[in-house]
């Protein structure tokens, strides 16, 4: 799995404070979603694009992830011009494709990727640990962090158990098919992935327990605001605030 | 230290212990051997409060323990190594899961700090600190996880299976570690070898029942 691949770099970007990336990422994507005009949406689309080029991170990888966004985008591409009403700007026989279904159209594509981008620059580039202790200093209910954090903590370990039972399987000569054997393998499998979770969330809390929790994390690392943090702080807010009036 | 009697704990399948008694005292190490299913791990969650039997006196520390809040107290005194480090790891640097179990003490981040650091000195496990604990390899999570038990300063060390799944060096380093240890222990092991390296004497629990 390669959740954390923008992480592990050393740049600024990196290293800033973790709150101030999680405070800037989202006012930043809920002024793009609001963001009604295609000029702005394509303006907001540089802001991201910057980090990302200061935060040095590879751009193959990033091309990749926006494919993957801009791949579920190619069907509104396909579909919004034709249906979209307003004004006709081209037809061939019952096909016609309407101005306000291309603005459309554009404007998801803009704000889709400037999003996008700007999650890859401001929080992909941080572990997602970090981010766990970030909430946890910025007042999000604990619970919700907690489960955050315990999901991510074991998603590897229930991948692994899977990988083992798929290798089992294998090696036994189990092979795919559109067979009533197929989905019944697999439902057992799945019961079995959920079996061992529930197992294993009480071993875990069983451990905790052992060694004197009580209900109550504590945390170790205290985050402190640098220049530079407010700086971009002040500065990511600021675009998102000329953002919000330019429209 | 520790004393069982007549304890009585069934799972649905039936008594797996039946009218047990055990005993520990300080300065005890001693290895705790039985066919699988005869209760050895039943027997230590039941020693630190996790489990609670059906019938019988858990007397630990000179105190008769009854309910999870009499467990409580002595959780930072008894260190129980699980079987799988998986269960016990779940934190994700080092330094923070060997810090978890001293700040459940109280201790301020700082001494928890200066815990971590010596205890890890100790295992030979300096610089660890920023690790992830689930990118260790199955040998440094067994060692990492006993640094977690340790770093409460326990006076009793339970270790279930310790020795499950470690090569033959690491084995070697755990059986250093325990003999330089002076802890008192009670080790769940089928590894003979490390049996006799590591204890003074060997309880079965087939002897364990009383007449």
């Amino acid at each position: 799995m390669h959740i954390e691949e923008f992480a592990l770099g050393d740049s600024w970007i990196h290293r800033l404070d973790p709150r101030v990336k999680i405070a800037a990422a989202i006012g930043f994507s809920v002024v793009v979603a609001l963001n009604q005009s295609v000029a702005a949406s394509a303006i907001a689309l540089l802001f991201p694009a910057v980090l990302i080029l200061a935060a040095r991170v590879s751009l193959r990888k990033v091309i990749l992830r926006l494919a993957v966004v801009n791949s579920f985008i190619l069907f509104l591409w396909l579909f919004l011009p034709f249906t979209h009403t307003g004004e006709i700007i081209w037809s061939l026989g019952p096909l016609e494709i309407h101005r306000e279904g291309l603005i459309f159209c554009l404007l998801i594509t803009l704000k889709s990727n400037a999003i996008m981008l700007a999650v890859i620059a401001l929080l992909g580039t941080s572990r997602v640990f970090t981010l766990v202790h970030a909430l946890s200093h910025m007042a999000i209910p604990d619970k919700l962090v907690h489960l955050f954090f315990f999901c991510f903590r074991y998603i590897h370990v229930i991948h692994e158990e899977y990988h083992r039972l798929a290798v089992a399987m294998k090696v036994r000569g189990f092979r795919p098919r559109t067979d009533l054997h197929t989905y019944r393998a697999y439902a057992y499998m799945v019961g079995m992935l959920l079996v061992r979770s529930f197992d294993r969330s009480r071993r875990i809390l069983a451990a905790m327990r052992c060694r004197g929790f009580r209900g109550r994390f504590y945390i170790l690392h205290h985050y402190e605001m640098k220049r530079c943090d407010y700086v971009v702080g002040a500065a990511s807010f600021l675009i998102s605030a000329v953002l919000l009036v330019a429209k | 230290m520790i004393r069982l009697r007549n304890i009585r704990f069934r799972y649905n399948s039936g008594y797996v212990l039946d009218r047990v008694n055990f005993s520990l005292d300080r300065g005890d190490r001693i290895a705790l051997v039985g066919p699988n299913g005869s209760g050895k791990t039943t027997l230590c969650h039941i020693m630190m409060g996790l489990l609670f039997p059906e019938s019988g006196e858990v007397e630990i520390f000179g105190k008769l323990r009854k309910k999870e809040a009499d467990f409580q107290e002595i959780r930072g005194r008894i260190g129980f190594l699980f079987q799988d480090a998986d269960d016990q790891l779940f934190c994700p640097t080092v330094l923070e899961d060997v810090a978890f179990g001293p700040l459940n003490l109280g201790k301020s981040p700082e001494e928890a700090r200066r815990v971590v650091s010596s205890t890890l000195k100790s295992l030979k496990l300096e610089g660890f600190e920023e690790r992830i604990t689930y990118q260790l390899s199955g040998g440094e999570k067994r060692l990492v996880s006993l640094a977690t038990v340790l770093a409460m300063e326990p006076e009793v060390l339970i270790l279930d299976e310790p020795t499950s799944g470690l090569d033959e060096a690491t084995t070697e380093r755990l059986a250093e570690i325990l003999n330089e240890s002076n802890l008192t222990y009670i080790l769940i092991s089928h590894d003979i070898d490390f049996v006799k390296k590591t204890t003074d004497g060997i309880v079965r629990m087939a002897d364990l029942v009383s007449a």
